[in-house]
This record gives C-alpha cells, structure tokens and sequence, in this order.
C-alpha cells in the first residue's frame, strides 16, 4: 500500500503476507463461484450461503456489497479506494452503517470479483460482514484520541479480527455474533447491546484486562447486556471470549432464526447456569494454549502507535481567535469537536447528516475531499463511527478553522453531533429487502424541521434513532426517541418510543401510543420537544428530564385529541 | 382479464448477473420497465410463475422470482404495495436513480 510518508501517519493495522495472501485466495475462490454460478453450475439455493460469506446480498433494486471496516477505523488511502469503487462500480455514493462499514447499494454480481480484487489491493474486503460469524468487531470511534480513555480497544479488535477469520468453529454459529469494545470511561460504542459488549479496563497494578457483558442485543427482543465477569486478565482474553462462543456453539438455538441469538440462550438458560457453563469451559481452555501472549499483544499495538504529535501548548490561541470571528465555525467546535489525549489536538466529528440529507450516505467527491483532509490534518487516517459519522481523530487545534472552511464548502460542516439533526437512521424500504416501511424520508423530514443550529443546541443531546422494521438496524430501541415503521394494511406506520439509551446506563425505550402516519410522527416528536423543554429544569437532559416527570405530559399531548 | 375481485398480478424477478429488477412480458420475455409487464388474473398468475420459475432457474437469468399485486388508478396500473412501488421506481429519496430516473 502507498500510505503517506512513513512516519507521518496515525497507527492503522498493516496486513502481513499471510493476511494478504489469505484475502487474495479467498477473492480468486470467489471469482470461480460466480463464475460457476453464472455458468449454472451452482444453483442459487447453493450460490447464495457463498456470497453472503463474500458480503454480498441482495436487495431490493440490486446486489448490496457491504465492506468491512476493521473497528471503524481506516486510512486516506483506503477511503479513497472505496470513492472510486464507487464511481467505477455504483451510482457515485456509498453508506456508512451502525456497525461502522460501508455499503454499496447498486452493486452487479459479475463485477463484484473485481471490486473485492480492488479492496484486496488496499488491506480491505467483505468478509465477516454476514452470515452466522463473528461479525466486523466495532469500537470507540475515539479510540486511540480520546482523553478520557483508558486502554485502546484496536489492540484487541484487531486480535480478534485475526482470531475470529477463519476460526473452524465460528463459521457456521447458531446465528450472526456481534462484539463490540470499549476502552474509555464513556461508552461510544453502544456495548451493552451487543452479543459480547467488552469495557477494557486497568486494574490497580495499570495491567489490561476486561469486563464482559453478554447476551445484548436489538432486533426482534431486545435485551441490555448481563454482566457475566467484572475481569478477565489480558491474557485469558481470548480463552474467556473462546468459552462462551463454544457454550453459545452448543446450546445455541438453530431450529428458530427468531430464538438463536446469544441474548436467547442467555435468557432461556438463566444467567446463573450460562455463567457456570462458560467457567466451566472457561477453566478447560486456560493454560498455555489459549494464554494471549504479551509479546503478541506488544507486537500489534506497534501498529497503533501514536502518531508524531508536534508539542504544543494545551489550547490554541489561533482558534480562539477563529471563533471570535466566526459564530458559524464556534457553533461547530462547540458541537462537533471533542478533548484529545494530546496537548493541542482535538477531535473532529463531521456529520453525514445534513438537514433534509440521507444519513449515512457520502458522495464520492465528499469521500474523496475526506480522505485529502484527513491526510492534510489528521496524519492519514479516519473513522467511521456507529452513528454514522465520520471522525478525523487527529487534528491539531491550530488547523481546525481551516478544517471547517474546507468541509462546510463540500456540505459536510454541519454542527450536530449529538444532537437531534444527528439521526441514525437504517436504509428501510428505500432499499432493503426486510423493511417494512421507509426510514430515510422520515429522518430527512426531521432534519429538515430541526434544521436550526441554535434551537438543535437549545434542545441538547437527544438522539434520534429509525428502523424500518423490527431488525432493528437503526438502533430505534436505544434511541432517547426511537422510531420503528410498521406496515399496516400497505400504509407505513411509525411507532414511538421513548427513553432508550446507548451507553453504560443503556436502557430499552418505552412504547409511548399507538403508531402515527409519516406526517403525524414528525409534527409528534416536535411535540415531544416542546414538552420536554416545557419540563426541564437547568440543564436536564431530555432523558433526565423523561426520567422525572415520566411519559405521561408526553403521551398527553401527543394522543390527547385522540 | 382481472379476477372477480379486481385484483390483477404481475412477475418480477432480480436478473441474476446484475440484480437489476425484472418483470414478466407477455410472451414469456423479460423486461426492466413495469409498464411493459404483463397483467394477469390470479388464476393466470399461478401458472405463469410457476413457468416463470422453471425458466428462470433454468437460464441463470433470474432470481427471488415471485408474484405481486398491482391495481388499477386512473387506467394507470401500479403495485399495490410501496415495496413493488419502491422496486418499479426505484428509492423515493432519489429520484435520479433507478428505473424512474429513466424514464
């Protein structure tokens, strides 16, 4: 790979030969069956289980490519590769999802051996992001930046990465496996609703370890995580993950799609017994074999060694003196941008979500315009977080002014990170094959109506999250106001909920009334609004604000008439 | 001719090589426009998809073939349901992409 010039750049994971010749194996093997596929040879019901493995489905105008991005986090050179996938191969545009990868959406199944060549050429490809696997492992989009972190999660996502490709037993699970990782005191990662969700911690010696939450999840029945070990040592990491994949592997469900997740057995097996079942396991695998050696863990973290901060002082004047002079700009670090580890570097947040905008979506001159920024300000590198933003992790303070310009020019400087114009939002009918009602008109209606920075900042962290069906990919569960669409009789419905959050105090939200039409629900969360802003008292968030005075006034106003 | 209950069919299908949305003509062939589909009486649906299938399959031309309702509006026929609305048309959110940008 051609990455900037070396020394210059933020630590992005580097494929060795052996990961190099395993993704370039698996592409030709993958020619071969389309091309057998194509010529007859395989029959659909043979083909499909193939290129779903490949990342490849289908949907409702074409084949979607979906392409892992290991932990969100990739580089310029990278990112420019999927820009001009997207212009050779798709319509000019990509999506970046909830679990941080990216989708093409118009994808042909006789290009696509080409298209995963490409991506080979640059460290990248499609594996693991279907099928019943160890999904792409997801993280802090923060991570390795942010200033209240305490142990890097790419360390031990890219171990799993390694550890979970090709692993014999992981392959065929009762159903899909997502984990995610989370080293800092906040939780970006949304982990306690994933099969595995992992807090690295340090103990009082400073040694690595992590504490485990299993059996979480959205979809169909949702389930907060259950704490099933407060530490595991660094070095059982993989021996504990290992043992409850092999319980989950056993007793795991497969005669029921709807019962076969982990959250399921968790929950029908109690957590007692699924506790005792994975110690059990647990003390049959430690020992030598499955101890995660130091040396190993030392050798990765070489490849996310910091990048060459310049020493500078802990605040910049020069962008002092930016937002004096521009409210626009200050409205936007004080929104968008976070604290960095290092002394006179911050985190740039730059939202795909533009008033009226398609979440999640990014032209390929925008992904083009990213990847020249972030080799211009954030030593090559980026990050794909889970709401569907990209992060430049990078940026010395003193640049982002000129930062901003340059974004704002390309209609990427919208200031909401956080707040309500920065709705997660699933594909939904517009493009999915399981949706049962469309999601993106109604996140644009939405954006649109809360278009204005200064009452989006007046209103405060509220996030907005839509599904288009019950699978959930829109995380409408865990949103403080979430949105399911719902067919009734052939009209797209949207149900209400209320209360649910992502991090460490996750909670599922509460059904607040009767679904509404597409026009009744936006006019009902800008009533939603209003009552809470009615309500608060100084600086009560709305989920505070909810907390206290409970559904009621809301349910009230909305379903009053009724 | 329409069913008793007025209720007409068409067959779709994604193209196997592209995934590109089809729909079945009159006379058997394949066509990318839904206006060009033809229209069919439930009683004639059943056998057409089943024929529909089988060749399908057979030529590696098509798959996921299935049968949807369509409706009368105006002397216009279109899909009852938005997702074979939304599959004729392509996404509602851009309209300069599928088959609707086109047209």
């Amino acid at each position: 790979m051609n990455h900037i010039a070396p020394g210059a750049r933020a630590g992005i994971y580097h494929y060795d030969a052996i990961d190099r010749r395993f993704v370039g194996e698996r592409v030709e093997q993958f020619r071969k069956q389309v091309d057998r596929r194509l010529a007859g040879e395989l029959t659909e019901e043979e083909f499909k289980p193939i290129r779903l493995m490949n990342g490849l489905y289908l949907q409702l105008h074409a084949y979607m490519l979906r392409i892992a991005v290991p932990y969100g986090v990739m580089s310029a050179v990278q990112l420019r590769k999927l820009a001009e996938i997207g212009r050779t191969y798709d319509k000019g545009y990509g999506h970046f999802t909830t679990r941080q990868n990216l989708q093409y959406n118009w994808i042909k199944l006789e290009d696509t051996p080409a298209i995963l060549n490409a991506l080979a050429d640059v460290d990248m490809h499609a594996l693991q992001t279907s099928g019943n696997c160890v999904r792409n492992v997801t993280t802090d989009q923060f991570v390795g930046a942010a200033k209240d972190e305490v142990v890097d999660g790419r360390v031990y996502a890219e171990i799993l990465r390694q550890w979970t490709t090709l692993h014999p037993e992981f392959t065929y699970l009762p159903r899909k496996f997502k984990i995610a990782i989370s080293g800092a005191v906040s939780d970006r990662a949304a982990v306690r609703v994933h099969d595995v969700g992992l807090l690295a911690r340090r103990n009082e010696a400073g040694e690595a370890g992590f504490t485990f939450y299993v059996g979480g999840g959205l979809g169909r029945s949702p389930f907060i995580g259950k704490l099933v070990r407060e530490w595991v040592a660094e070095e059982d990491f993989v021996a504990y993950l290992e043992a409850i994949l092999r319980v989950y592997n056993q007793y795991g469900r497969r005669d029921n799609i709807y019962k076969a997740r982990i959250k399921i057995l968790v929950h029908e097996l109690g957590l007692e017994k699924f506790k005792a079942e994975v110690e059990e396991e647990f003390a049959r695998l430690r020992g030598p074999k499955y101890r995660l050696d130091p040396a190993i863990v030392a050798e990765i973290r070489t490849h996310f060694a910091p990048p060459p901060f310049e020493e500078l002082p802990e605040t910049s004047e020069a962008l002092a003196r930016a937002k004096a002079e521009n409210p626009a700009f200050a409205n936007w670090v004080a929104v968008n941008v976070a604290e960095h580890k290092a002394p006179g570097y911050a985190i740039a947040t730059i939202s795909l979500k533009p008033p009226g905008g398609i979440p999640g979506d990014a032209t390929c001159d925008q992904m083009d315009l990213i990847a020249d920024l972030a080799e211009r300000y954030s030593f090559g590198e980026l990050r794909v977080s889970h709401v569907q933003n990209i992060v430049l992790a990078h940026v010395k303070q003193d640049d982002l002014f000129a930062l901003w310009q340059q974004l704002d020019a390309a209609g990427l400087g919208t200031a909401n990170a956080g707040l309500i114009g920065d709705i997660i939002a699933c594909p939904g009918l517009d493009y999915c094959a399981l949706a049962n009602a469309r999601s993106i008109p109604l996140a644009q209606a939405l954006s649109a109506r809360f278009a204005d920075p200064v009452r989006q900042r007046t209103i405060g962290e509220l996030g907005i999250k839509i599904s288009g069906c019950i699978n959930a990919c829109g995380h409408h569960h865990v949103g403080a106001i979430g949105i399911l669409g719902v067919d009734k009789k052939g009209t797209e419905f949207y149900q209400i909920t209320v209360g649910g959050d992502p991090t460490l105090t996750t909670a599922i939200g509460d059904i607040l009334g009767p679904a509404l039409t597409e026009e009744e629900t936006v006019d009902a969360i800008e009533a939603i609004v209003e009552v809470y802003l009615a309500h608060r008292t100084e600086g009560e968030r709305f989920l505070d604000t909810l907390a206290r005075v409970g559904h009621g006034p809301f349910k009230e106003r909305i379903y009053a008439a009724d | 001719m329409p069913s008793p209950d007025g209720t007409l069919h068409a067959i779709t299908a994604n193209r196997l090589r592209d995934g590109v949305v089809v729909f079945l003509a009159a006379g058997g062939a394949w066509v990318e426009s839904f206006a060009d589909a033809a229209l069919l009486t439930k009683a004639e649906a059943e056998p057409a998809l089943a024929a529909a299938k089988a060749q399908a399959d057979g030529d590696q031309f098509g798959v996921d073939v299935y049968a949807f309702e369509v409706e009368r509006a105006d002397g216009t026929a279109q899909p009852v349901k938005m997702r074979e609305r939304i599959r004729a048309l392509g996404p509602s959110v851009r309209l300069d992409l599928g088959k609707q940008a086109a047209a």
